[in-house]
């Protein structure tokens, strides 16, 4: 069974639900997979605080139907995990209790309605360098899911990027509130790529397994590269003193993220960790009586289901 | 996405068959009313017909604001994409609506302007939208009563002869009547489900029952108009009955929620929840005076 397993690995072939696969393939994916759906539903919460004050009808519409998508991608992404015999229920427990984790980036506070459209341009942009590989990840339905999330998330970051034209071509005060935005976000959105190549501690494992396909620092670089064009076109300075072109690489030098404060942001005393758990326990908490509810009155329609199934 | 190089893969979900228009469809529209005939429809005082597209403008705008205040609260995630779906349907009813308003009164307003720059008096939604939120049962409660009254006057709208009328009542027939279903099948849930819900649910309407009544008093406008609410009494109180009595919950024996001096959301006297909907609403648009998003 190992032997199939590994030469479907080989293959570049996808390992499905019903496969044989070892324990610690399986528990990396149910992490991983985990991780990312609660990092949908926690990054509503940032987005969701301007719902209510977007300051155009046009503008809230599109919010909304970008948190309705999150919502959407956090569904996919559980009914994923679900296939390797964990549940919804148990992964949202151990994301309220704190054992599993969501990306970092959600624990920044979203401060003015610009933060809206750089974590459009950076933050999901940061998320598509980093997701776009997963389509072709070894666990087929991971990365049949991530085909359409990513389709969703290049609409999502053109449209903030399409808002941040738009402010930039505005009044001063909403300039100043763009760069603003980049200068507070821009360091974050680096360090989403997780640690450097070095000190990255499941990498090599996740890449031989084909769950993953570019290393930390190959996947950065490429954010970068991506992104200072786009910033220069913009017509905002991104907040790296040694951002440079190295015309030997062909590509951008640029300064180190203070990874310290990245530890503090993971070991949960980020401006928002606090915040963002009480507000998915509540809404979990607060829930319940409604999910019992459901449960109670599907109980009591056993003649109804039979019939109709 | 042929390739997993990042340039290349937005590039493919750029505009096509494939790209663009699929995702997050009907929100990134511009201009509601695009290519429609701004001329108002003839024999129809322009000024009475704008006051109505206000009306109902403003019952979806202010409920959709109030779903909103849902999102990352749900108690489900399909709740939460639900929730979402609903209030889109209303954020884009009520942006045509708003944007007929500002043609027919001549003030050459636009949906926002209208939205981010009235004062309180000059919204003309139900009370009933702009109460607090509550809980999940209120939501589905107050979803069920305006869903249910909607649907069926959105179904007489059909034929208007005010073009946009009726064509936001077309499409508006059958958002209503999922957000009618969607609100119907939590009632009979809930109401049927355990002691606690039961409870909360006769709780959510005995709180919200009264102010249905204010949907089938008529305004001056709307009689001029000939779009008298009161007929829809009759049916709307048997829907609900219906949807009620499969949910095991009793139809409750409560009056009316008075008018002030004769005047209620219809005349712009609302209740004290409308003013901080409206801070919030308005805020951000008017910290910037004529900036554009």
């Amino acid at each position: 069974m190992e032997a199939q397993f590994e030469a479907v690995i080989a293959a570049d072939a996808r390992v499905e639900p019903r496969d044989w696969m070892p324990e610690a393939y399986r528990a990396t994916l149910v992490r991983q997979i985990a991780q990312h759906a609660h990092s949908e539903i926690i990054g509503m919460q940032p987005e969701g605080n301007w719902l209510t004050r977007a300051p155009s009808l046009r503008r809230k519409a599109i919010l909304l139907a970008k948190a309705q998508d999150e919502a959407g991608h956090g569904l996919y992404l559980y009914a994923a995990a679900e296939t390797l015999g964990v549940d919804r229920a148990e992964l949202t427990e151990k994301l309220i209790d704190g054992r599993q984790k969501y990306s970092s980036i959600f624990n920044y506070p979203t401060l003015t309605f610009a933060d809206v459209g750089v974590i459009g341009w950076l933050v999901d942009g940061a998320a598509i360098c980093n997701q776009v590989p997963l389509c072709r990840c070894s666990y087929g339905p991971y990365a049949r899911a991530m085909v359409r999330i990513c389709k969703e998330e290049s609409f999502h970051q053109r449209q903030g990027y399409e808002l941040l034209m738009t402010l930039m071509a505005g009044t001063d005060a909403q300039r100043a509130m763009v760069q603003d935005a980049v200068d507070r976000w821009w360091w974050p959105s680096l360090m989403m790529f997780g640690p450097p190549d070095g000190a990255s501690p499941n990498s090599e494992r996740s890449m031989a397994w084909r769950i993953k396909r570019h290393s930390n620092d190959e996947l950065r670089r490429r954010f970068v590269d991506m992104t200072v064009p786009q910033a220069e076109h913009l017509g905002v300075t991104l907040p790296d003193p040694d951002l440079a072109w190295n015309e030997e690489r062909g590509g951008w030098d640029f300064g180190e993220p203070d990874w310290s404060e990245l530890q503090q942001v993971i070991k949960g005393d980020g401006p928002c960790n606090a915040q963002r758990i009480e507000r998915r326990r509540a809404a979990h908490e607060d829930g319940a009586w409604v999910r019992e509810a459901a449960s109670a009155y599907a109980a009591k329609q056993p003649a109804r289901e039979g019939s109709a199934g | 996405m042929s390739d997993d190089h990042v340039y290349l893969s937005l590039a493919e979900a750029g505009p096509g068959p494939d790209g663009e228009a699929r995702w997050a469809y009907g929100t990134g529209f511009a201009d509601p009313l695009l290519g429609v005939d701004a001329a108002p429809p003839v024999g129809i005082d322009p000024a009475d017909l704008a006051a109505y597209c206000l009306m109902l403008g403003d019952d979806a705008l202010v409920l959709s604001q109030r779903l909103i205040q849902w999102i990352t609260r749900a108690p489900e995630l399909e709740e939460e994409v639900a929730l979402a779906n609903l209030g889109l349907d209303l954020l884009g009813q009520a942006r045509r609506l708003l944007t007929r308003a500002g043609q027919l009164d001549g003030s050459g307003r636009g949906e926002d302007e209208l939205a981010y720059w009235r004062e309180e008096s000059a919204y003309r939604n139900v009370r009933l939208v702009e109460l607090e939120n509550g809980d999940f049962a209120q939501c589905v409660v107050r979803l069920l009563l305006f869903a249910t009254a909607r649907e069926e006057l959105y179904r007489r709208l059909v034929g208007h002869a005010d073009p946009v009328l009726s064509a936001v009542a077309a499409l508006g027939v059958k958002e209503l009547a999922y957000h009618r279903e969607y609100a119907a099948a939590w009632t009979v849930r809930l109401g049927d489900g355990t002691e606690e819900s039961h409870r909360r649910m006769r709780a959510a309407l005995d709180a919200l029952w009264p102010w249905l009544e204010e949907l089938f008093t008529p305004h001056e406008v709307e009689l001029r108009l000939g779009v008298d609410p009161s007929p829809l009494r009759a049916p709307v109180l048997a829907a609900l009955e219906g949807v009620l009595a499969e949910a095991t919950l009793p139809v409750p024996e409560v009056v009316g929620r008075a008018y002030v001096n004769g005047r209620g959301g219809r005349h712009g006297v609302h209740t004290e929840a409308m003013g901080p909907l409206l801070a919030e609403l308005q805020v951000v648009a008017r910290a910037h005076p004529g900036a554009t998003w």
